[in-house]
């Protein structure tokens, strides 16, 4: 299934965006959350971008305070996938403009919009960022 | 009167050009944005849902304001929170007609919602409606939802629709009904069988991206029946080709590089497609080795691509060329200053050493480094490739040796397994069992192994075989019901089998699983219970014995994963004592030490009495000797303790060769009844021993060996397994010691049957041996090396640095050191790193994404256009920054980086 779940989580470990690829009860997210927003957070940056948790890798990624964390299969190649998240800050930023925390937090919907053109039933099935914002730019003008 | 304020702020804002959000819900996510806690946020989201219970059910609230409701909702889960209480407003919003609102409001059940909530039926109808919507984006969103939300039973009601869109003009509408059918795939194989050409046709479209999407379909396909797709290969090769030469357009290059993530997944196929497979494998060497070479290398995602070549090189059909290439990257990967290129390095490695072992030797500096790195994650993954590494060559040794393997050789290999590195880091020891199972597991069905080989593996399979819970109990049995009927002739491994049944079955009972045992395995123990071998018989009935009993029989005698712990010999056999004093109260002789009645013990007698020994355990139809005083000596000196023997054979009939398949009557007292034994003597781990009057025994065995070490050193060659293995004793007491301790434990542990290694070690013997002989076995130790000593040649692979003058008989010690002492150091490390959260945001992306690999490949700059063109955009950030604060959204000193540009 390669993707299992994508999160955005601040230096203070509050999420700011979560989506799961397989599905898991409220408390097992808040739960999950929370141990790898734990692990992540306490790593620094001489340490390798790929934490094992579960029967999960996390691959993750700093921008200013924001932190992607993608948790992925033992198959996945997490360089790869380190490189995904930097391709889905720069289609924010394309989208955004000087992308902040607080972009994705007044456009949640927005930022969710671009996940779901980008990864489907947990694989990247889009990289255009063209393609990706399309939609998203069609209905900001509908509306 | 306030709502009407907010409208007003709500039309001044549409009317300025802001985000169109209300105040309120700016000031939520202001709030949100600042709380400094868990707690705080914790209070903050409690009071939003209660003024969500009361506002989302109010009527007439206008569409807007209530997808504004909805994304609140979103936020009130996000944030660990049941919002349930609105799921059905964002079904409602899924009905409406408006675009945004409608993918607001799919969004928002994806999110809230799994496929078999009882909601679901109000939005399939919707979702068929949508389907066939003539807005491509309405079918868009409509598809995002079925990708999320239909289950098994729900597929048949939008698969028509979902496969007509396959055919649709707009070709996001193509990829996302491509996506549609790879869910159902996952859902319901059968429900898509009759659909699976479609799959094949789509790679072919004239959209790159329905072409790329399709590839995660067919990767699935071809994992799970890679025959089916082998005509394919050719497809595959020349869509990479075209790919890996640009000729897609711009858009999907990611730094400069054509398409990469379709080309990783183009890659991940043809690996499979080529493994094992010469054929298919030579039509891709072209290809991949032109990647190899034309792949940008200083960059992430070009490291990313050359992993996945690697990946694929090292599951095909090999090729010199390749693997040379391949090497070469890893190399390049090991030496980075980059950790993540290290663990991609780690990972390549353990994959390429399967094909080509010498390319383990070029790096194991860089692994030793990786080992004593502080990066716990690295390190782990390390790990994991020296237990594969070391199996496999342990696997290697075996495989190539055969029979001339020492079985001592094997004993210390089943300690190293159960004890792990000594450490209490429990994660990397039950990685290397699994590795140790796994690898085994595979092995099992090669024919002719040798048989010290299938005694281990029997062993560690009953052991381990399930309990990381990947493989049943009935598989695991299984595999070694088909051990034992294909080397039916070899008893020893029967006898290993049987007991590694018994211990799977015991693991079974004592989880409270319900015990499924095959017809085959039932036969085997009808088989053996009427065996020739006493051995096989005793534990057959034994294993019989064992399947009757209740859980907590089960937990007390056959504890799980207790290979490992001490067992306490009483050598005086003081719970005899009330007994004893109840028998002389009742006018009972008292007992008489041996010595007092016969005097010291000539060792001659020992000697004679050790060639004497049948080479045999089976039944003995000749006439037992005539006693002699020195087995009278031997045989325990209270009557009581003999009486309960399961089996009364004679002492002398034991082959010390064949420990593990002579049964030591004593052990079979103290098991069933609860009694401990304890070897004061005898020391725990490796290490110099501490003969002591005590541990009379011991010294007395070594010391045997000795007199009979001088007399065949020349015999080793003979293939005489029993002198060799005495020789080997000779000149290694403590290892001998240690590790007869070990596969004593090996044989005591868990089970009411104690097969011995050593019988001298474990026996209280009251004979006090001659003062002198203690000494004989130290220069000895000394000064011989061992002839065939797979542990150090392992040594050799695995740590150079090591002092030659080390070897002798402490090398085992330093081997096991290798793996005891890095991980520790690496610990405290790791807990004296700063846990520095306050790194500077400004320039993470060269940080993490660049520079490290530049450095390595000296002056190469970093290519990466976005950021260069980018640069910090200060009107931008302005112009940003005073909308906000014209909306009233202020940073405050507790949270500023709100505002910090992502990108720095």
């Amino acid at each position: 299934m390669g993707i299992r779940f994508i999160l955005m989580v601040n230096k203070q470990g509050q999420t700011r965006l979560a989506q799961y690829y397989e599905w898991l009860t409220l408390e097992e997210r808040r739960a999950l959350e929370g141990e790898i927003v734990r692990k992540c957070l306490a790593r620094n940056d001489q340490q390798c971008s790929f934490v094992e948790h579960r029967n999960y890798k996390i691959v993750y990624r700093r921008y200013a305070s924001l932190f992607f964390l993608v948790g992925v299969d033992n198959d996945e190649n997490e360089l790869a996938i380190l490189e995904f998240i930097h391709l889905l800050v720069e289609t924010m930023d394309r989208h955004f403009g000087n992308v902040c925390e607080l972009d994705i937090m007044f456009h949640l919907e927005k930022a969710h919009f671009m996940l779901e053109e980008m990864v489907m039933n947990g694989c990247i099935v889009e990289t255009s960022k063209a393609n990706i914002l399309s939609p998203i730019q069609l209905m900001d003008k509908t509306s | 009167m306030e709502q009407l304020k907010t409208i007003g702020r709500e039309l001044a804002m549409g009317s300025q050009g802001g985000f169109g959000q209300s105040k309120e819900f700016l000031d939520l996510v202001k709030s949100i944005g600042e709380a400094r806690s868990k707690a705080e946020e914790d209070r903050i989201v409690l009071r939003e849902i209660e003024s969500l219970k009361r506002r989302i059910v109010e009527p007439g609230i206008p569409k807007r304001k209530m997808k504004e409701y909805i994304i609140r909702l979103v936020y009130v889960e996000m944030l660990g929170h049941d919002a349930s209480f609105g799921y059905i407003h964002a079904v409602k919003m899924t009905h409406d007609d408006n675009l945004v609102l409608k993918r607001t409001g799919y969004l928002a059940v994806t999110l809230f919602l799994n496929e078999d909530h009882d909601l679901i039926i109000l939005i399939v109808n919707t979702i068929q409606k949508d389907l066939k919507s003539d807005n491509y984006l309405i079918v868009c969103a409509a598809l995002n939802a079925v990708c999320k939300l239909i289950n098994e039973e729900t597929i048949p009601a939008v698969l028509p629709q979902v496969v007509e869109l396959l055919g649709h003009s707009k070709e996001a509408v193509r990829k996302k009904a491509i996506m549609a059918l790879h869910r159902f795939y996952h859902k319901s194989p059968s429900s898509i069988s009759h659909l699976l050409s479609n799959f094949r046709k789509k790679l072919c479209d004239s959209d790159p991206g329905v072409m790329g999407a399709t590839l995660c379909p067919l990767f699935d396909l071809i994992t799970n029946d890679a025959n089916s797709y082998k005509d394919l290969v050719v497809s595959f090769v020349s869509i990479l080709k075209q790919v890996a030469e640009h000729r897609l357009p711009k858009a999907y290059d990611y730094h400069q590089l054509p398409a990469p993530f379709i080309q990783i997944r183009l890659l991940k196929i043809l690996a499979l497609l080529g493994s094992g497979d010469k054929q298919a494998s030579e039509h891709m060497y072209t290809v991949v080795g032109d990647i190899f070479r034309k792949c940008d290398s200083s960059s992430n995602i070009g490291n990313a691509v050359l992993y996945e070549c690697i990946c694929c090189v090292s599951s095909i059909h090999p090729n010199p060329k390749l693997l040379e290439a391949a090497a070469d990257v890893i190399a390049r990967f090991l030496k980075s200053d980059s950790h993540n290129l290290k663990y991609m390095g780690i990972d390549a490695l353990g994959r390429l050493i399967k094909l080509s072992p010498e390319i383990a030797e070029q790096h194991q500096l860089a692994v030793i480094d990786c080992l004593e790195d502080p990066d716990d994650t690295l390190k782990r993954k390390t790990f994991e490739l020296l237990n594969h590494w070391f199996i496999q060559t342990m696997n290697k040794v075996f495989e190539h040796a055969g029979d001339l393997v020492n079985i001592k050789v094997a004993h210390n290999l089943m300690r190293l397994i159960a004890e792990g590195f000594g450490e209490d880091d429990d994660t990397a020891d039950s990685q290397l069992r699994s590795s140790a199972v796994e690898s085994y597991l595979h092995i099992i069905g090669e024919p002719k192994l040798p048989s010290v080989f299938l005694q281990v593996i029997c062993w560690v399979l009953g052991e381990y075989g399930t309990a990381d819970g990947k493989f049943s109990a009935s598989y695991i049995t299984g595999k070694l019901c088909d051990v034992a009927e294909s080397y039916s002739s070899d008893e020893t491994v029967k006898g290993y089998a049987v007991t590694a049944l018994m211990k799977i079955y015991a693991f079974e009972i004592a989880a409270g699983r319900k015990l499924d045992i095959l017809p085959e395995c039932q036969s085997l123990i009808e088989e053996l219970s009427a065996s020739h071998s006493t051995d096989l018989q005793q534990r057959a009935y034994e294993l019989q014995a064992v399947i009757g009993l209740d859980v907590r029989a089960i937990g007390s005698i056959m504890p799980s994963d207790a290979s490992c712990e001490d067992i306490e010999v009483d050598k005086s056999l003081s719970f005899l004592n009330g007994y004893v004093e109840k028998s002389l109260e009742k006018g009972a002789q008292p007992y008489i030490p041996e010595n007092e009645r016969f005097g010291m013990v000539n060792i001659s007698n020992f000697r004679n009495q050790d060639q004497l020994e049948v080479t045999s355990h089976g039944l003995r139809f000749e006439a037992y000797e005539l006693p002699k005083p020195s087995v009278q000596s031997r045989t325990p000196p209270i009557s009581v303790a003999s009486s309960t023997e399961l089996v009364p054979v004679p002492e002398p009939s034991y082959y010390r060769e064949t420990p593990q398949t002579a049964p030591v009557p004593s052990s079979s007292d103290t098991g069933p009844s609860g009694l401990k034994l304890r070897l004061d003597g005898v020391q725990k781990k490796w290490g110099r021993p501490t003969y002591s009057s005590s541990s009379a025994s011991t010294s007395n065995s070594s010391s045997l060996k000795v007199v009979n070490g001088v007399t065949q050193v020349d015999g080793v060659s003979s293939g005489n397994s029993k002198t060799h293995e005495t020789s080997y004793d000779s000149r290694r007491p403590q290892v001998a010691k240690a590790s007869s301790h070990a596969s004593e434990r090996f044989h005591t542990s868990k089970s009411t049957t104690i097969y011995s290694a050593d019988n001298a070690v474990e026996k209280p013997n009251l004979v006090q041996p001659p003062p002198d002989l203690l000494d004989l076995g130290e220069p000895i130790v000394a000064t011989s090396a061992p002839s065939v000593d797979p542990f150090r040649q392992l040594e050799g692979l695995l740590d150079s640095t090591q002092d030659p003058g080390t070897f002798g008989g402490t090398k085992a010690p330093d081997f096991m050191a290798l793996y005891a002492e890095t991980p520790a150091g690496g610990r405290s490390a790791g807990v004296a790193l700063p846990l520095s959260l306050n790194r500077d945001g400004d320039n993470l992306i060269p940080g993490l994404s660049n520079a490290s690999s530049n450095t390595v490949h000296g002056g190469t700059t970093v290519t990466n256009p976005s950021q260069i063109s980018k640069g910090p955009n200060v009107k931008e950030a302005l112009e940003k920054d005073a909308l906000v604060r014209q909306m009233g959204v202020t940073p405050s000193g507790q949270n500023p980086n709100l505002f910090k540009d992502l990108f720095g």
